[in-house]
């Protein structure tokens, strides 16, 4: 896979099927953020200051040949317009803010499948971030500390004794980690049982967001649980701990699930099948009606309900119907109308299988 | 109580405003906060975490009566009215020329202001043994309360040890 595949097509490395074939957890993240000593945090760079990191990142990562940072593509936010910035939002790979700019000493460095991504000049100098398909914390973890300790051999972090990492948002000092689980929750949805769920977890101190982080709604059942406190904890115990509360979430999903299958069958089915319905035939469809529906039809493959259709054409199918996405396929700039006409199209391939991922 | 605004349903909405120094308590029923969210629940705006932030800076200077000082960082110049009207500090240094301030938000944000995470190797050889040497330290007072003193004195010469590569 190739960079241009990666910034054209629809596929990252968290789309992938996991090892734990429930597929209620579809993925989860580690970023950490750092900075460099003695250089203002982004929010006050000055354009060659800017520069200076980005030159700082360029030199760490030719020196680190044969390792993960070395084989990782560089690119500056001035080489890409603003509907490649956007495509890398719609991926899960770059925040929306960082994406909004497109200055030279802004940008982000990828590996060859997405799985491994650092965004540069955002709020905090670096933002590694790692992200891997099911519920794998650890693993997510290891490989995002790994890519850390091979920007520390060049880079001179921002650290203190007393206050770990420094960060630009006091929210984010000590480890600089937020670690995140992304959930499928449709039978808490159905059953009514989500706000319990979502008030229990933020008093265990984890907090709940929508598909595309901060400030985002929830759509299509699809939640984000992460850590809310950095300072304090090391960093394998906070995974542990997320872990652990997600683990707990899918395992409460899946016997509401299984109630919801036993106690009313015909009217799950039904919406299910309604659902299907709605995207193999729309002529126009909006990405929330297209993000409910996929979600009905997910929940569909879990339950075996629907066959034939696979979690990772879903999970391609999430990002490919975003505005960006579907403007790359079309080649120009889209009136809302076009998109919605372009998604149902895109859909109906996908789902029928027409068109090779 | 009921509702400020409709006077029919029960206030469960509790609000304290401050204007220019001036309290204001608004009570008022879950539907016409709703209703007036513009104003008051606009995630985007009041309730951003930049000003979550500011506002917690603001109550510890009003707390200890300290004046708005004319510190400035002397590497980025960010002053504490900056800080608290950004929500972010501007370089690492801040942490340091605020370290009060820092102290106070930070147990408030954490629960906590000292870090007991990842150390960096480069950069934190000393911290991290320095760290080693605390938690062996714990180790020798609960190896006194379990009155293993074989053990405490094990502990301690690996101390004396490490304190010695950091001296």
């Amino acid at each position: 896979m190739s960079l241009e595949d990666l910034l054209n097509g629809s596929y990252v490395y968290w789309m992938n099927i996991p090892a734990d074939p429930r597929d209620i957890a579809i993925s989860c993240r580690v970023r950490l953020a750092r900075n460099i000593t003695a250089i203002p945090f982004p929010h006050l760079l000055d354009p060659a200051q800017g520069t200076e990191i980005m030159e700082k990142v360029k030199a760490a990562r030719q020196g680190a040949q044969g390792s993960i940072l070395g084989s990782m593509h560089l690119l500056t936010f001035d080489q890409l317009d603003i509907l490649d910035r956007q495509t890398l939002t719609e991926k899960h790979l770059c925040s929306p803010e960082h994406a909004a700019s497109g200055d030279a000493y802004r940008g982000i460095m990828l590996n060859q499948d997405g799985s491994l991504a650092v965004m540069i000049n955002e709020e905090d100098h670096l933002r590694i971030q790692c992200l891997l398909p099911g519920l794998n914390l650890k693993e997510c973890h290891g490989l995002a500390q790994q890519l850390d300790d091979e920007l520390e051999q060049t880079l001179d972090y921002a650290f203190d004794e007393a206050r770990g990492y420094l960060t630009a948002c006091p929210t984010n000092v000590g480890t600089g980690m937020r670690a995140s689980a992304m959930l499928h929750l449709p039978a808490a949805q159905m059953t009514g049982t989500i706000k319990l769920l979502l008030q229990n977890v933020s008093q265990l101190g984890l907090a709940v967001r929508g598909l595309y982080g901060e400030g985002s709604e929830p759509v299509g059942n699809l939640y984000q649980i992460s850590n809310q406190i950095t300072l304090g904890q090391a960093e394998e115990d906070i995974c542990n701990y997320l872990q652990t509360i997600a683990e707990q979430i899918v395992e409460q999903e899946t016997l509401l699930r299984e109630r919801l299958m036993a106690d009313m069958p015909y009217q799950l089915e039904d919406k299910i099948g309604r659902a299907y319905g709605i995207l193999s035939n729309a002529r126009l469809i909006g990405s929330d009606e297209a993000l409910r529906m996929l979600s009905m039809v997910r929940l569909g493959v879990d339950l075996q309900i629907i066959k034939g259709i696979s979690i990772f054409t879903l999970n391609q199918l999430m990002v490919a119907i975003r505005s960006a996405h579907l403007q790359k396929i079309g080649g120009h700039p889209m009136e809302a109308m076009q998109r919605d006409v372009l998604r149902a199209e895109v859909i109906k391939q996908r789902l029928s299988g027409k068109e090779a991922d | 109580m009921l509702c400020e605004e409709c006077k029919e349903r029960i206030a469960t909405v509790h609000l304290t405003q401050v204007f220019n120094d001036e309290k204001r308590e608004s009570h008022l029923c879950e539907q016409c906060a709703c209703n007036k969210s513009g104003l008051l629940f606009n995630a985007n705006n009041q309730f951003s975490i930049p000003n979550f932030l500011g506002g917690m800076f603001s109550s510890i200077y009003k707390q200890e009566k300290v004046p708005e000082a004319k510190v400035q960082c002397p590497q980025c110049g960010m002053t504490i009215t900056d800080i608290k009207r950004v929500g972010k500090l501007g370089c690492s240094q801040c942490y340091r020329v605020y370290e009060q301030e820092m102290e106070a938000s930070l147990r408030r944000i954490h629960g906590n202001s000292r870090h007991s995470g990842k150390i960096p190797v480069r950069g934190g050889y000393k911290v991290m043994i320095k760290q080693q040497i605390e938690s062996l330290k714990n180790q020798i007072q609960d190896a006194v309360r379990e009155e293993k003193y074989e053990q405490a004195a094990q502990i301690r010469d690996q101390v004396i040890e490490l304190e010695k590569k950091i001296s």
